[in-house]
């Protein structure tokens, strides 16, 4: 009888491990503010809602956005019929100027190595395959996106090494760390190709200062390996220090740029992941063309790449929605981390990303991992939160979680405070500080240019989130 | 450098052959009615170009979902943040209801059993990551679709082996076609895994007969390997005899619930049948729950934007829509075959008889110089750069034989097609001339065979996506 292959029949995928109990435990019981009140309210998802309402008043005054508005169906017929590997030029230029933008146009990116992919999981599989043979193996610094265990090694049998970094410097990555994860590739017999790093950090939120990525450009040209900066959240840092990108420091310091390419997405900046563009931008010509070839396993639709096209050619809404974007975030990590610290919940300082890095370590009743995963079943079923368990990013420390806030309305916000804020001092009052600031007072003790915004957390408005994308599909996977 | 895989370095991706030549004289010169009616006409892409009006006039009267609106209300926001590698329920019921209609509604299909993909490159990709490893091999019958090469190989590691198909029974596939091409394989220590065949055929156009697939059935059950089976055509099939899928021979033969049936799978994609290339939509359908669960999964890497799902589902679901489109599509389809036929009749040349597809399978095997592979390059050179039509070559589909060419006949206007007819006979009358001996003929076209640099060089192919299906 004839098997099948060992990639389908492994666990290689990744989605058995314990994380996904968690999305279990959401779909079963999903929250829903009439239908569900007590269901488990879904944190382990770094979407970005905060800005549909911007982007859809767009679309509402640009018809032709669309091929199939009698505005746009003029374009019908040749984008559906277009399916050249190398993208629209439109679509490239405006992805290329799109990216700039959001670098603070301190760096051009050159339409014609745009390259396209199937999200940024096609993109990181397609430059595993460019990078590496089976067997060899990538640096990745801990924690990191569960998604990478399959992304990077399923199909393609490349390894991956993970650079160990703590708590203690704040998880940066150190020279050392790296110099570590290299040597110990080279012991257990493992060729390394490349480093991926992930900036802004998934599942941190905060972003590298230069002197790092001086240090890592520097570290790669020594070691002749490659550098993949994935730069997915490019756009979500919403407060100082402004995001530094691997394309500003190569300008600065010596290297060989064949060694550097960077991964990106609309899916993060944008809020546009089941739209499925990726883009792979590589300083390397025959990677930028080998990817380009392979890029044929996973297209972006050509009904997509005119939308895109469209809306991020209009310079002027794209200038608004980045600072819009970053206001809306900065608001709601603002208030979030706060409210936390009110009841003793610190988190690592961060500045960009969709989701904040909750230090739980003193809640953990063994600084175990068991007593993490303890710690977060509890969290599931007793406080109804899905929040996403260090351990799942591969960090090497107990206690840390990662707990989205840009995937629900106000009103949905409000409902997870109450709970957590419920929960420690049903369970800790010990960490919950003497004097508990109430929202009277919550003006005073912030500062004057968050205060402003305050009266909008203190009236939520806005729609409901429903608690699926569409009424009759079954609800949305985890896929971060 | 040296430091990148081998995958970037080797040439399996396929761009390196001759086949492409073609591409970039094309597009150095292309057709325009207006603008350059001297130029290289498009022959050699699989492209169904006749239908559009109807789904022009489809959009035109639903405005609502041009608009990203259901029932008046926007739903961008869901469509934006759905990414579910399940796919959108409501699209894949529409799909697999088309996909029935397609087939006379002989068959059901189950939405279980359906993942979605980002075109059928990423289906038959995907399918060989799911059934086979490293250094195993799938048997296909020739002459094959040119981007198998690429798709079944280049990153999964497959190794193709093809089953010998001939004219001298209309390339039809044999029993011993097919017992020939296993132990082939098995001498070159490759464990075949299944075969993949395309059907209707990419490059012939016909539909197989029930007896191919009997004979098919009783192969992989005999060798207990996995049958795919690439249906993309399915919808293109305008005459008779009828389209008869896997699905129905069967059922037809209570195989259904039996072993054997897991190890059959689909794939099928809306390029052909309904002309969109662009929107990458293909599918794999497998009758083994662990394909489907492991090719769910992996179609992460390449999902269909949720944008397109919502835009086809609500398209597909209107059966007053597809039981027309597909009325009118055949009938137009037909037609244009037609006038192919009739004008290659009018140039003395011949074709496969074939009653599916965008293409008719040519054979020109009588204007050869010799009956060599390299005396069809130099004719196909002289047809892309002195008759200015881009043709396939059937070597470029690995056909055995030399002398037989696809030629796409759905991809143009049809003042195009009568033109591009004429310049053929043109070309035909001028080198089968009466008053030339055969001797003299055979010198001229020396003299013209070597004005013809034959460059391989990787770095003078414009790169494009195949559109040779």
């Amino acid at each position: 009888m004839v098997s099948m292959s060992k990639i389908a029949t492994g666990n290689g995928h990744g989605e058995n491990s314990p994380y996904f109990e968690g999305w279990k435990a959401y779909e079963t019981n999903p929250f829903h503010p009439i239908d569900r009140p007590d269901g488990v309210i879904q944190m382990g998802l770094a979407e970005n809602q905060l800005c549909f309402e911007f982007i859809k008043k767009w679309l509402m005054e640009h018809p032709e956005a669309s091929v199939c508005t009698s505005e746009g169906v003029g374009r019908f017929k040749e984008t559906a019929l277009f399916q050249d590997y190398h993208g629209m030029p439109e679509f490239r230029q405006a992805v290329a100027k799109f990216m700039g933008k959001v670098r603070g146009d301190r760096v051009k990116f050159d339409p014609e190595r745009i390259v396209m992919s199937g999200g940024a999981t096609g993109a990181h599989e397609t430059v595993a395959f460019c990078l590496a043979d089976p067997g060899e193996a990538l640096l990745l610094p801990t924690p990191y996106y569960p998604g990478f265990d399959r992304d990077l090694r399923w199909r393609t049998g490349v390894e991956l090494v993970p650079v160990i970094c703590e708590s203690c410097n704040n998880f940066q990555i150190t020279r050392n760390a790296l110099e570590a994860a290299y040597e110990k590739a080279g012991e257990d017999g493992l060729r390394v190709k490349g480093l991926l790093i992930t900036n802004p950090s998934n599942p941190l939120g905060t972003i590298m200062d230069r002197d790092t990525l001086k240090s890592i450009v520097r570290f790669v040209n020594e070691k002749n390996i490659h550098l993949i900066g994935d730069e997915i959240y490019a756009a979500t840092v919403f407060k100082s220090p402004e995001f530094v990108s691997i394309s500003e420091v190569i300008e600065e310091v010596e290297c060989d740029r064949d060694l550097i390419h960077i991964v990106y997405s609309l899916s993060k900046d944008m809020g546009f992941p089941g739209f499925r563009v990726g883009i792979i931008y590589s300083y390397n010509d025959a990677v930028m063309n080998c990817a380009r070839k392979m890029s044929s396993y996973g297209l972006v639709s050509s009904q997509t790449q005119h939308l895109i096209a469209t809306m991020l050619n209009d310079h002027d809404f794209v200038d608004d929605f980045i600072v819009e974007s970053r206001e809306q975030l900065f608001k709601r990590h603002e208030y979030f981390t706060w409210s936390l610290s009110q009841v003793g919940i610190g988190s690592l300082k961060g500045n960009g990303g969709l989701f904040i890095w909750m230090d739980l370590r003193k809640l953990l009743k063994d600084n175990t991992f068991e007593g993490e995963m303890d710690l977060w079943r509890v969290i599931i079923n007793e406080v109804k939160l899905n929040v996403s368990p260090g351990s799942s990013f591969h960090c090497h420390e107990p206690g840390w979680f990662r707990v989205c806030f840009a995937n629900m309305d106000d009103n949905t916000m409000e409902v997870a405070l109450s709970r957590i804020r419920a929960f420690i001092l049903k369970n800790n009052e010990s960490i919950v500080p003497r004097k508990l600031c109430r929202r009277s007072s919550l003006k005073l003790s912030l500062s004057r240019s968050l205060s402003r915004r305050i009266d909008d957390f203190m009236s939520p408005t806005g729609i409901m989130s429903p608690h699926s994308p569409l009424p009759q599909s079954p609800l949305v996977r985890a896929r971060t | 450098m040296g430091l990148l895989s081998r995958k970037v370095t080797c040439n399996s991706h396929g761009q390196d052959s001759s086949y492409f030549l073609g591409w970039l004289e094309y597009e150095k010169n292309p057709y325009d009615e207006v603008k350059n009616p001297r130029g290289i006409i498009q022959m050699g892409l699989a492209e169904n170009q006749l239908s559009f009006d109807l789904l022009e006039s489809w959009l035109d009267k639903n405005p609502d979902v041009a608009g990203f609106k259901r029932d008046g209300q926007s739903i961008f926001k869901e469509l934006a943040l759905f990414q579910d590698y399940h796919g959108f329920p409501a699209f894949k019921k529409a799909l697999l209801d088309f996909m029935a209609e397609i087939r006379g509604n002989k068959v059901t299909f189950d939405p279980n059993r359906i993942v979605l993909t980002a075109g059928a490159t990423s289906a038959n990709e995907t399918l060989m990551f799911c059934l086979a490893e490293q250094g195993d091999a799938f048997l296909l019958p020739t002459p094959y679709y040119p981007g198998f090469d690429r798709d079944l190989r280049w990153r999964t590691g497959v190794e193709i082996v093809p089953i010998k198909c001939t004219s001298s029974n209309r390339f039809k596939i044999t029993a011993s076609a097919l017992e020939d091409a296993y132990q082939r394989a098995q001498r070159k220590n490759l464990r075949v895994k299944g075969v993949l065949v395309t059907n209707p055929s990419n490059p012939l156009g016909t539909t197989m007969t029930r007896e191919e697939l009997d004979l098919l059935v009783n192969f992989i059950t005999d060798k207990e390997i996995h049958l795919i089976s690439d249906e993309i055509y399915s919808g293109t099939v305008f005459s008779s005899p009828a389209f008869v899928s896997i699905m129905e021979v069967f059922k037809d033969q209570n195989l259904e619930k039996t072993e054997i049936w897991e190890r059959v799978h689909i794939v099928y994609s809306l390029s052909k049948d309904l002309g969109l290339p662009g929107f990458r939509v293909g599918a794999i359908y497998s009758n083994d729950p662990i394909v489907v669960a492991a090719a769910t999964k992996m179609s992460s890497f390449g999902l269909v934007s949720s944008q397109t799902q919502y835009l086809l589902s609500a398209m597909l679901s209107d059966k007053k829509f597809t039981k027309e489109y597909i009325a009118k599509n055949h009938k137009r389809l037909r037609k244009r075959r037609s006038m192919l036929v009739a004008g290659l009749e009018k140039a003395g040349i011949d074709c496969l008889e074939s009653n599916a597809g965008l293409f008719c399978w040519v054979d020109m095997r009588h204007l050869l110089s010799s009956d060599t592979f390299e005396a069809e390059m130099e004719l196909w050179k002289r047809i892309v750069y002195d008759v200015k039509l881009n043709i396939s070559p059937g070597s470029s589909c690995h056909c055995t034989e030399p002398g037989w060419f696809r030629v796409c006949f759905a991809n143009m206007s049809e003042d195009t097609l009568k033109l591009a007819m004429q310049r053929l006979k043109s070309f035909v009358g001028s080198i089968t001339g009466n008053d030339r001996s055969h001797q003299e003929l055979k010198n001229s076209r020396r003299k013209f065979s070597s004005k013809w640099v034959f460059r391989l060089s990787f770095q003078s192919f414009h790169d494009r996506e195949q559109d040779e299906r």
